[in-house]
Parts: structure tokens; C-alpha cells; sequence
């Protein structure tokens, strides 16, 4: 079940161009929660009409109110509206929306994450309770972020800046290769980022024979599948929808050449 | 085994409820105690509970918003446009926002009426609403066909979509010319047997009411508009339009001044009955367009924003009827007193 909540922002700070907030959500992440990599549909004023989907980084039932993290960056409009929001202040939220990543307590996964695509993966390595292995890439040193707390909940994060400010000068996809060169005993590898670095990643994997999840992004409208707008192209010819059959897709079913 | 203890199992429960409650934003109610004014309406013969139907393209087949609230709450469902065939659609980027509007270029993605009539159908039959189909042809053939097999399946009223800005064949064309219109309103009629046949008006066009009365006269039971308006959006940056069909359909409350001008226009050119639609989010805004001569409304882009506003629409109509000593909705239609 989805379900629309007024969220009570109860913690709220940056770095640098990330904006984390926790809220308050009710029975959100009771009802409606699949799986890490989920997102939520904030509605960012009364001006805008469609909302904005934020992945959600993090989230746990808790008493009275469930509880529910956010990692965004200014865009545009809209998520410098939501940048905007105090401490206290409510937001209208809808979700747990789409399917996240299929990640199984017991598993160990390798996290691929890309700027502000790196988030969602935190609920994913929490999951999976220190085991999983992370490798995240950011344009340089000052775009990085959550970097404390994947060290904290995975067995090893690895970091690749663009500009080699910090970390491995280069983009993640030959970090990923470096490590299954090394360590194939990975369920899956789960990646979220920008389009050209998933279809790098999916490459790379593929090379080792390891599953690969990817969390698609798409400009997005009702948020739940009804209007049919944020269309993604498989390799067999259909367009699937992000909000509800994603955001995740098995990386063999994405037509990377559309 | 702990035991069973129906009290504590009952506390719990209605925990679970309260804090529910708290935790949900203001909503309508789902039964207003004894409305103190008749909602119901009739379009073409067909009695609705009340006047507010949810916009085909917009609402899928219910079964999103089926998990916000009861269906059984609408007038109508106009289900989202279907083809003979199973269509992909267009590629994306399909949606852009704009000043209180939105573009759209979905291109009719739908699993063709086959698969409408075997999956969906009977899942919105669990509701007590009226379903309307939506159809899209690219040949007057296929409207037949189309009407043929929904009228079997047994739907409420079929809404011909003469006017979809979004696909190359037909769509737009019959919309926009009286004779291929009148041909298209024919063809549904004859092979629609009992079930009303309402035509969805494109308001691209110059004289929407030429396009009105060639429908009536071809034999239309009912009236839909407006459908979008086509417009653009471009990144100034990028100097890439946001649509990656360059051009898409505006919807949202940016058009509702154009849908209340043409549902006057309309009215007072036919005499067949017309569900409005373009820009609805508020119970004022249903009135206008009732006022402006529709029977019924329509609502659509309001949903993206919050899934309840149908139910808004609905309560907010209500109210302004009680308010103004109406004894009836249906009152309002065609009530406007021009100058």
C-alpha cells in the first residue's frame, strides 16, 4: 500500500550541495516498504505541479512515527524549494514508491554509486549489515558525500573522483572491474547514477558474469504508474515505467542504446 | 502460546488507527454524513452518483489510486486511452512542467483493447463507478472494431479520441477536420450498440463548435473537452526541447480559462450533453465549466499533485451548491448569465 503523509522534518543539514533530512513519516515506511532504493514524492509548493522523487537513503519503522532519510542536491525549482524547509516544518509526502534493490539480508553486494546517486545504496549496505562493498565516484573531493557512513556499514568503500582529488582519478566502472577481478563472490552488483555511468558499470559487470541492478532515473509525473510518463526502453522492444516497475531494472533488460 | 485477548487485540487496532489518523494529511471525507444536496448527474443517459469523473490518460486503469481510496468515490473513470493494438509509445522525456501546467508526449502507451477488456475491465467492475473507454483509431475501421468489442465487454459509454496531439496517424487529423470527424462519430455509432458514444474535442483548432456540430450531426450521444493544447518547451542551455518529441500536450490550470471559453462555446452551439475537463483542481473550478454548459467534469493533471483531489473537486462542488441554496448539482449546468 502507498500512502500520502504530512512528514514533520526532524533533522536537517548540508554538506557542501547535499541536503539530508530525516523525517517524520507516519506508517510510510510500515505499509509500503519493498526494499532499499525505494523513493519518496514530495510535493515542493503549491506553485509546482508536479512533485519531485527523492531516493530514499535510509529508513526504519520506529514508534510513534516511522522514520524516513533523504540525500538531494539543488537541481532546480523544485528541490530548491525543498532545500528551503526548515527544521519542524511539514512536507507532503507520497510513498514508499517502486521496487528499490532486491537485496537480501544474508548477501553481499557490490554498491556502485555516481554523485548524487550514491544514497540510495546507504539503505542497501545497512542492509546487508557491514558485509557489502562500495565504490563511489564523484566529480572531486568537495562533491563527495556519506562517505563516513559507508565506511562505517560496509566492509570496504573505495572512492573515484573525476578530477583524481581524491581517491582513484577515473570513473568507477574500472573500480568496479579492479575489484571482480579480485572478488567475484558478489550476489549482485547495484548501481545508481548517472545514465552514462550505468550503462559503464552494466558493461563491466557483464565481462564477469555477475548479476547487475540498476536504479534508473526519468523525468517522473504521477509518481505511481497511472499517467504513464517516465518511460524507460528494454531490450525487447517495451518501454517499462520507472516509478513502478523501477526504479531498479535488471541491467540485461535496459536498452542502453536508446 | 500467548493467549488471545480480543481487548488487547482491539486497543491495538484502534492504535493503529489513531495513529493513522494522525499521521494522515487532511483528507475528504470518504462518506459525507447526508449531503444536503443531490450530487447525481446524467450524461447521455448515463446516471452518475456524482458529477466529477477522472481524466482518461491520467488515472491508468484505477488501480494505482485504487490504493489511496475507495474507487466506488468517483463518478466516473475514464480509463486511459486504448488501441486496437498494444502500443509502446513514445520515447521519453514525455513530460515537462511549465507556468501552473504540464506538457505531455506519452504517445497512447496501452496494452490494446484485448488485454483492457480481459485484465482491467473486470477489476474496475469490483467498483461501484461508471467506466468509460477510451478509444484512438488510425482508420475509421478501427474505431469500429474497437466499439464493437467494448460495447460486448460491457463498458458504461466509449469516449472517442478524435484529437490526441501525440500520434502521427489519425489522432489529431480527425479532430481537427468536420467531415473525418463526422465519419469517425458514425463509424463508432454504428458499431456501439446500446452504449452511449461520447467524442473528445480537440482544441487545436480554430472554431472548435464546427467540429461540435459535425459530431452531433454524425449522431454523437455526448460531448468531451478540451483535450490538451499542444505546446513546447525548450532548454535554454541545452537548446534541446525538454520533450523528446519536441512537442506535447498542455494540461493543468494554465488551460482552464480555454476549457471554460470552449465548453460555452460548445454549449451554446449543440445540444448534446458535455463532460468538461482542462485544468480542474477545485470545486469552483468544476462550477465554472458546469456553468459554461457541462453536464459532468472531468479531472486529470490535479492528480499528479495529490492523488485526493478528485474527491476535493467532488466535496468542494458540494459545498458551493449548499452554499448556494441549490437543491441539486445538475442545477448548475449551463447557468452562467453572460453580459
Amino acid at each position: 500500500m502507498k500512502v500520502e503523509r504530512n512528514c514533520k522534518i526532524v533533522h536537517r543539514s548540508q554538506t557542501g550541495d547535499a541536503v539530508f533530512m530525516v523525517l517524520e513519516a507516519g506508517d510510510m515506511v510500515r505499509t509500503s516498504y519493498r526494499n532499499p532504493g525505494q523513493f519518496v514524492h514530495i510535493r515542493c509548493g503549491d506553485s509546482l505541479l508536479l512533485r519531485r522523487p527523492i531516493s530514499v537513503a535510509s529508513c526504519r519503522e520506529d514508534y510513534p512515527s516511522d522514520l524516513v532519510t533523504i540525500v538531494f542536491e539543488v537541481r532546480g525549482a523544485g528541490t530548491a524549494w525543498l532545500a528551503d524547509r526548515k527544521l519542524g516544518e511539514r512536507l507532503d509526502v507520497m510513498g514508499l514508491l517502486g521496487n528499490g534493490f532486491p537485496v537480501k539480508p544474508e548477501g553481499r553486494y557490490l554498491l556502485v554509486g555516481g554523485g548524487i546517486g550514491v544514497p540510495p545504496l546507504w539503505g542497501c549496505a545497512q542492509r546487508t549489515s557491514g558485509r557489502s562493498t562500495a565504490i563511489l565516484g564523484f566529480r572531486s573531493k568537495e562533491k563527495a558525500l556519506m562517505l563516513d557512513l559507508f565506511r562505517e556499514d560496509c566492509a570496504k568503500a573505495l572512492i573515484a573522483t573525476d578530477d583524481g582529488s581524491m581517491g582513484y582519478h577515473g570513473f568507477v566502472d574500472a573500480l568496479v572491474r579492479q575489484e571482480l577481478e579480485q572478488d567475484r563472490a558478489y550476489n549482485a552488483v547495484l548501481a545508481c547514477g548517472p545514465r552514462p555511468m550505468l550503462r559503464n558499470v552494466a558493461k563491466a559487470v557483464k565481462e564477469f558474469g555477475v548479476p547487475c541492478k540498476v536504479s534508473m532515473e526519468e523525468r517522473m509525473g504521477c509518481g505511481v504508474g497511472a499517467c504513464l510518463v517516465c518511460a524507460c526502453d528494454m531490450k525487447d522492444g517495451t518501454r517499462k515505467h520507472v516509478c513502478k516497475d523501477g526504479p531498479v531494472f535488471d541491467a540485461e533488460e535496459v536498452d542502453w542504446d536508446a | 502460546m500467548p493467549e488471545f485477548d480480543p481487548e488487547l487485540e482491539k486497543a491495538l487496532a484502534q492504535l493503529e488507527k489513531d495513529l493513522a489518523n494522525l499521521f494522515a494529511p487532511e483528507q475528504p471525507e470518504n462518506s459525507p454524513a447526508a449531503p444536503a444536496v443531490d450530487m447525481s448527474v446524467n450524461l447521455a443517459g448515463m446516471t452518475m452518483k456524482n458529477p466529477v469523473v477522472v481524466a482518461s490518460g491520467t488515472f491508468g486503469f484505477g488501480r494505482e489510486y485504487g490504493e489511496f481510496y475507495d474507487l466506488s468515490e468517483l463518478g466516473g473513470i475514464c480509463a486511459k486511452g486504448l488501441t486496437l493494438h498494444r502500443r509502446e509509445g513514445n520515447p521519453a522525456p514525455r513530460i515537462a512542467e511549465t507556468p501552473m501546467g504540464i506538457l505531455n508526449s506519452v504517445g497512447l502507451q496501452n496494452p490494446g483493447v484485448d488485454a483492457f477488456i480481459a485484465e482491467e475491465l473486470p477489476f474496475l467492475r469490483q467498483y461501484d463507478v461508471k467506466v468509460i473507454a477510451n478509444i484512438s483509431g488510425n482508420t475509421p475501421e478501427e474505431y469500429g472494431i474497437m466499439c464493437e468489442k467494448l460495447a460486448g465487454a460491457g463498458v458504461d459509454m466509449i469516449e472517442v479520441n478524435i484529437s490526441c496531439p501525440n500520434v502521427k496517424a489519425g489522432g489529431l487529423a480527425y479532430g481537427t477536420r468536420p467531415e473525418l470527424a463526422a465519419e469517425v462519430t458514425r463509424m463508432a455509432k454504428s458499431h456501439a450498440g446500446a452504449v452511449p458514444v461520447m467524442v473528445k474535442l480537440s482544441p487545436n483548432v480554430t472554431d472548435i463548435t464546427e467540429i461540435a456540430k459535425a459530431a452531433e450531426g454524425a449522431g454523437a450521444d455526448a460531448l468531451s473537452l478540451i483535450n490538451t493544447i499542444r505546446g513546447m518547451r525548450i532548454d535554454v542551455n541545452t537548446r534541446r526541447p525538454i520533450l523528446k518529441m519536441n512537442t506535447g500536450g498542455l494540461s493543468g490550470p494554465a488551460v482552464l480559462p480555454v476549457a471554460v471559453r470552449m465548453v460555452w462555446e460548445v454549449a451554446n452551439a449543440v445540444k448534446l450533453p458535455i463532460l468538461g475537463m482542462g485544468g480542474v483542481s477545485s470545486g469552483e473550478d468544476a462550477a465554472q465549466l458546469m456553468l459554461a454548459g457541462a453536464a459532468a467534469v472531468a479531472v486529470g493533471t490535479a492528480c499528479f499533485a495529490d492523488p485526493f483531489a478528485p474527491l476535493k473537486v467532488r466535496n468542494g462542488l458540494a459545498e458551493l451548491a449548499v452554499e448556494q441554496g441549490l437543491s441539486a448539482v445538475s442545477q448548475l449546468t449551463g447557468g452562467v448569465k453572460p453580459w
